[in-house]
């Protein structure tokens, strides 16, 4: 395996976000959208909590967010490790 | 202008357009059949796969599937968008600097095996084939309700649409037809939205007026719609009701169903860099959440008006006779989606939850012997300009939104299934040294092969058509999502490990659901009854597939553990699609 420092340097740091991203990504849908709505419970949102508010727009509007953060950040990280397409 | 002919007009329309399209739009290479030449910009083909993605049942059914059951089917919601955070992070832009056409070609090469490219090959037919059903049948249905033309020669018609377009153009022509869809299917699923969310809390944009004061009472309108649905023996609409277990393992295996599903994957195939792989998923997701956004707002308010509409005096007060029965009763009850059965031949109608023990007494108390109206969940939608009463063009676009969502998505499916058939079937196993002429006309025959196979099943729906949903985003999430991010991911994984992976992933799954559904869904041939109390842990067949992709993982890290390594040159395979530098263009080979 062609052990280049850059390369592997380059990886560590998109495994690193994706990571974060997709701590966000289960927090947001499986978390606040379901398993932790009883927590929520007290925050009103129209008629309903906040949980619910996740589970039916909040989490889609973060998944959004998300997907552009990382391109976003991957462009940056792809130029500084010099990976970038020319 | 009459009704009917308005309809045809605007159907019409759309059909020339799609028709107009596919001449501009030829295909003249394999790169360009496959993969529209890698040439197409992001936004362009967020917007395609957005109508490449949303199938009759996003369009027609999932307003309907939400309005009947409340918080519990946010899991289609999250389930049905989440999987392109995975798509965007884990798989879109690796596979785009593969440079190649098919998902199962990536699966052949990186575990150097033609054993796991068939088993792919076997995972995207059986998955696709089954997904394209359905939206043969859409078709029809939008066809026969909205245009009174029998559902068959509908399909017919359909059918020669798809076949001009996608068998001249491929790709190409497919990914242009799909951004005019996308504009038909999004104005016409929005546009009534706008009008109900007006007309019900003042506020025009539905998923704000989802959470905001309903006027007519005063009430925020969810609240409204829980006291209102309490108040007739149903459910809690904003309370969760169904297993935590159950639902969290069916928006997982909904999510890593959508990443895997190959006729979305190979749509990020045709833009020109990686980068535009990841903007694309992004763009991609926006157009979705337009849909998936105002859903549940339709579901809600449509939900309401129905009851409204019923009992117009409240729901202590008797319902509506009858002979004063609402407009959309008397247009639906002619197809059948609408039924109305006087048990109690009081000449009202009594619209109630039945099966509630707690409400029973109550029922008793009134005089009611059996919920009298079923309303199914797919008019939801289409009766929503109705329902609002919007002009008749706006009508007339639900029926063209309805078929351009099925369209789009039937033909996404036939080219993941043609593309495979001449890439990895003819070119890949049985005919390595076909020309690229050949090749082309391969795929131009698959592809005619796959529209008429597909045309007939969709005359000829088997009786299984509704439960296989469950088995292609099954065999999807178990068998292809997890064979492509260990590809990635995990470069010592070899080709053993990888083939018994995807099998055991595969076999699991169908077994699961068979035990539940019968054999090839067949009635009487399943082993137990398919109701949660039999189900392992409370696990429903839908939600299986999560399962089956963990025990693929698992059995590929061990199975590669007890043997050799992969050779160096998969390694540095490896080591290439990780980095964006070289993209370059469509690969030829």
């Amino acid at each position: 395996m062609s052990e280049n420092p850059s390369a592997s340097a380059y990886w560590k740091a998109n495994i690193r976000i994706i990571r974060i991203c997709l701590v966000i990504w289960a927090l947001v849908s499986f978390g606040f959208g379901l398993i932790l709505r009883p927590l929520l419970s007290g925050i009103p949102v129209g008629g309903t909590d906040l949980g619910f508010w996740f589970a039916q727009q909040g989490s889609i509007i973060v998944f959004i967010a998300l997907i552009f953060f990382y391109a976003w950040y991957m462009n940056r990280i792809d130029r500084e490790h010099g990976v970038d397409e020319v | 202008m009459d009704q009917f002919i308005l309809n045809l007009l605007v159907v019409g329309a759309t059909f020339a357009l799609y028709i107009g399209i596919a001449i501009w739009a030829r295909a003249g290479s394999t790169a360009e059949f496959y993969a529209a030449s890698q040439g197409i910009h992001p936004v362009t083909n967020g917007m395609a796969t957005a109508a490449d993605w949303m199938s009759a049942a996003s369009f027609i059914s999932m307003a309907g599937l939400i309005a009947f059951v409340g918080y519990d089917n946010s899991t289609y919601l999250m389930g049905w968008t989440g999987g392109y955070v995975l798509l965007a992070l884990l798989l879109a832009p690796y596979l785009r600097k593969f440079g190649r056409f098919t998902v199962p070609e990536f699966i052949g090469d990186r575990f150097y095996s033609l054993p796991a490219r068939l088993v792919a090959v076997l995972a995207l037919i059986v998955a696709s084939v089954t997904y394209v059903i359905g939206q043969m049948t859409g078709v029809g249905v939008a066809f026969s309700n909205l245009l009174e033309v029998p559902s068959h020669i509908g399909i017919l018609i359909g059918a020669a649409v798809v076949f001009f377009y996608a068998v001249l153009g491929g790709m190409k022509g497919i990914t242009y037809t799909q951004v005019a869809q996308y504009v038909v299917l999004i104005t016409a699923y929005t546009i009534p939205a706008v009008f109900v969310s007006l007309a019900m809390t003042g506020n025009p944009i539905p998923p704000l007026g989802l959470f905001s004061e309903h006027t007519a009472s005063g009430q925020p309108l969810l609240e409204r719609l829980d006291d209102v649905v309490t108040d007739l023996g149903f459910r809690e609409y904003t309370m969760n009701h169904d297993s935590m277990l159950n639902m969290t393992l069916f928006t997982l295996s909904l999510m890593i169903g959508t990443a895997g599903l190959p006729h979305v994957i190979i749509r990020f195939f045709t833009v020109p860099k990686v980068a535009d792989a990841r903007w694309s998923a992004g763009w991609a997701l926006v157009f979705i959440a337009l849909l998936y956004l105002v859903a549940p707002a339709v579901g809600a308010m449509t939900r309401l008006n129905i009851i409204d509409t019923i009992y117009p005096e409240g729901t202590d007060n008797p319902p509506v006779q009858f002979e004063e029965r609402p407009d959309w009763m008397r247009t639906w009850e002619v197809t059948g989606l609408v039924n109305w059965d006087d048990l109690n031949e009081d000449g009202r109608v009594q619209f109630y939850n039945d099966d509630s023990d707690d409400f029973a007494a109550e029922a008793e108390e009134r005089g009611w012997e059996g919920n009298e109206l079923t309303v199914n969940n797919d008019i939801l939608v289409l009766a929503s300009p109705q329902i609002g009463g919007l002009p008749g063009w706006v009508i007339a676009l639900a029926a063209a939104g309805g078929i351009a969502a099925a369209l789009s998505t039937a033909a996404g499916l036939l080219l993941a299934i043609s593309g495979t058939i001449s890439n990895d079937v003819v070119k890949g196993w049985l005919a390595p040294n076909i020309s690229e002429r050949g090749e082309l006309l391969t795929a131009r025959i698959a592809m005619a092969l796959a529209i008429v196979l597909a045309t007939y099943l969709g005359l000829n729906p088997p009786g299984f058509a509704a439960e296989t949903v469950a088995l292609a985003f099954g065999l999807a999430a178990a068998s292809l999502f997890p064979a492509l991010m260990m590809g990635i991911f995990s470069p010592k994984i070899n080709d053993k490990g990888a083939t018994t992976g995807m099998l055991v992933g595969l076999l699991f799954t169908v077994a699961y659901i068979f035990t539940y559904k019968g054999i090839f869904f067949i009635p009487g041939t399943n082993f137990l009854p398919d109701t949660s109390e039999y189900w392992v842990f409370g696990i429903a067949t839908v939600s299986v597939g999560a399962v089956g992709a963990m025990l693929n993982f698992a059995t590929a890290f061990i199975i590669s553990s007890m043997t050799e390594e992969p050779p160096e040159e998969i390694q540095e395979l490896v080591e290439s699609i990780r980095v964006p530098r070289g993209s370059g263009g469509a690969q030829d080979h």
